[in-house]
């Protein structure tokens, strides 16, 4: 997607280390003439705002989210405007809490399991709709609704088919003689009841991805297997899926980013629970911060920042992934 | 082809159709009367239906509806003024650290809202714009920046050099430039950031919910989940109530699904 330019940037970044700015144009070592500077000067107005923008709208909150966790924030603090510090103490205690390791197993399930059924629907559709029928742009466009729906419409509509007593679904499992599940009530299905919406709401997401990265591929490739006597099956596993691998491991990690922070959707339909059933991390960090009357900042933020950790370790590995591809 | 693509066209609208299966349920209980509710088994379609639940929108929601969009169109327009002259910068002026920038807007990126939520919310008691609606779309643009630069600097790099070098000979500085040739030209990056920035910030609810519950203007997500908590049993007005707050979805998908699809794939495919 990114053009020369940048392409070139980001191997010079890689080759002094990522963290380095990108060197000038001129050869190095040398001052910039006052030509130079002048473009530079431009070239900076121009990112100013949004330099400026990042500071405060993102640097700045996290800032401040960090400084939450290490300190003893109460309502009281917002009003004094004092909170003692107290080290790493607000994390000690999360991590002790009976609610983090159900947390932290909850937010690895939904997110694992939520990606392997997105991805092999959405790959399974794309392959399907790549072989282009009457209708078939018509219905793939409308594929991409779930996704475009707010989630709190998403989230409200699959409660109501979710209901123990007058939900569509445990209507169906009753006409094919199933039991009704208790989906939202039950500690056992609620997990279960918002993957499947998740599931739902993602699976547009993986297709129009994976559909894009199946018309990138050369047609060729496909006539010379089919010469070679390859099968459809063949075809698939021997050429097609090796030659996606590159799109589907950015699909997969951008995926896992997307999927760790969901919150509307489990919100709406459990609140995390009962109890901790479908409690996550992002859940359990808006419960501690806005979820009572009796608001636990420190808390909260301190599960934030283990949730933003998460996020960044996958977010480093599609970095890297995405400098691969595009240096293919 | 020709001859066997009839059951693949069947096929294909069974698939669809079990897919938009919730879709149409939101929009069969919406018209369904709330005696019939919890009727089991439910009415497949809606047989006696009735248009109370919309009625009660039409009551109740148009304030949450009219704030929706003054919030999304304000985030458009805060995330194109922010998104176009960086995106702009970052592919044709090479600033220095421009990569360093679009590195940390890829990680931005990926910050969880909830996260952001407690930030903003202590920033915004001490500035006093917690349930404003200003404090709300600095909020939602902080969705759509980062993805916006990424498409804009995508988007004019491809725009040859030569249109550039053309302008400056014609003595024109990097402002004109920017806004006489860069701008009118992309027009596809424009309505593929505006469009997406739209869509976040009308369904957004996280922020709302934290840093605007107590507002006096509020967005229809908030209406829809004040819906959920205090009449549960009102079931066609909520989702009469999401019927009407996924019109823009439909409507975008309707005029411009070319420039959704451009947006989904936008960082995970090279072209």
């Amino acid at each position: 997607m990114t053009g020369d330019k940048s392409r070139a940037g980001s191997a010079e970044r890689q080759r002094d280390g990522a963290a380095m700015p990108a060197p000038p144009r001129a050869r190095p070592g040398r001052p910039l003439r006052p030509a130079q500077l002048r473009a530079q000067a431009s070239a900076w107005g121009f990112i100013a705002p949004v330099v400026a923008y990042l500071v405060a709208f993102y640097a700045y909150p996290l800032y401040r989210n960090i400084d939450l966790s290490i300190r003893t924030y109460t309502v009281a603090s917002f009003v004094t405007g004092n909170a003692p510090y107290s080290g790493l103490a607000n994390y000690s205690r999360i991590f002790r809490s009976p609610t983090f390791s159900p947390a932290l197993v909850n937010t690895a399930v939904f997110t694992f399991v939520s990606i392997a059924f997105q991805f092999a629907i959405g790959l399974a559709l794309a392959v399907f709709f790549y072989r282009r029928f009457r209708l078939s742009s018509l219905l793939r466009a409308l594929f991409l609704i779930p996704w475009l729906l707010p989630l709190l419409v998403s989230a409200s509509t699959w409660s109501w088919m979710l209901n123990s007593d007058s939900g569509i679904v445990n209507s169906f499992l009753q006409a094919i003689g199933a039991g009704p599940v208790d989906w939202l009530t039950s500690p056992h299905w609620s997990l279960a009841a918002v993957l499947i919406a998740n599931v739902w709401i993602g699976i547009p997401f993986n297709l129009v991805i994976m559909y894009s990265g199946l018309q990138s591929i050369s047609t060729d490739v496909f006539e010379a297997a089919a010469i070679d006597g390859a099968n459809g099956w063949q075809r698939f596993w021997r050429v097609t899926f090796p030659l996606l691998r590159p799109v589907s491991a950015i699909t997969l990690l951008l995926g896992f980013i997307y999927t760790l922070k969901v919150f509307d959707i489990i919100w709406i339909m459990t609140r995390g629970g009962p109890a901790t059933s479908s409690t996550t991390l992002a859940i359990w960090s808006y419960q501690l911060g806005f979820g009572s009357l009796l608001p636990d900042f420190s808390s909260a933020s301190a599960v934030g920042n283990v949730l933003i950790i998460i996020a960044v370790f996958f977010a480093l590995i599609y970095i890297r992934a995405r400098h691969r591809l595009e240096a293919t | 082809m020709k001859r066997r693509s009839w059951w693949l066209t069947a096929l294909g609208v069974l698939f669809t159709a079990a897919m938009l299966f919730p879709v149409y349920w939101m929009i069969n209980v919406s018209l369904t009367r709330t005696s019939d509710m919890r009727k089991s088994p439910p009415h497949l379609i809606p047989v006696d239906g009735t248009l109370e639940g919309y009625s009660a929108v039409l009551r109740q929601q148009l304030p949450y509806l009219g704030t929706s969009v003054l919030v999304a169109l304000g985030t458009v327009i805060v995330t194109l003024a922010l998104a176009a002259p960086a995106g702009y910068s970052l592919a044709k002026l090479r600033p220095k650290g421009g990569g360093a920038l679009n590195f940390t807007l890829l990680i931005a990126q990926m910050i969880p809202a909830i996260v952001m939520t407690m930030g903003f919310y202590t920033v915004y008691i001490k500035l006093g714009i917690l349930n404003s609606v200003w404090g709300l779309i600095i909020a939602d643009s902080t969705i759509a920046v980062p993805f916006g630069v990424l498409i804009f600097t995508a988007f004019m790099s491809r725009i040859p050099d030569e249109l550039v070098q053309a302008a400056r000979i014609d003595g024109a500085g990097a402002l004109r430039t920017f806004r006489s040739v860069i701008m009118p030209v992309s027009r596809n990056a424009v309505v593929t950031v505006s469009l997406f920035a739209f869509l976040w910030a009308w369904s957004d609810f996280l922020f709302a919910n934290t840093l605007d519950s107590g507002g006096a203007l509020q967005p229809i997500t908030l209406g829809i989940y004040a819906y959920i908590g205090n009449n549960n049993q009102q079931w066609n007005a909520i989702m009469a109530t999401a019927v009407v707050a996924s019109v823009p979805a439909a409507v975008l998908l309707v005029l411009a699904q070319r420039y959704v699809a451009a947006g989904v794939t936008a960082g995970a495919v090279k072209d």
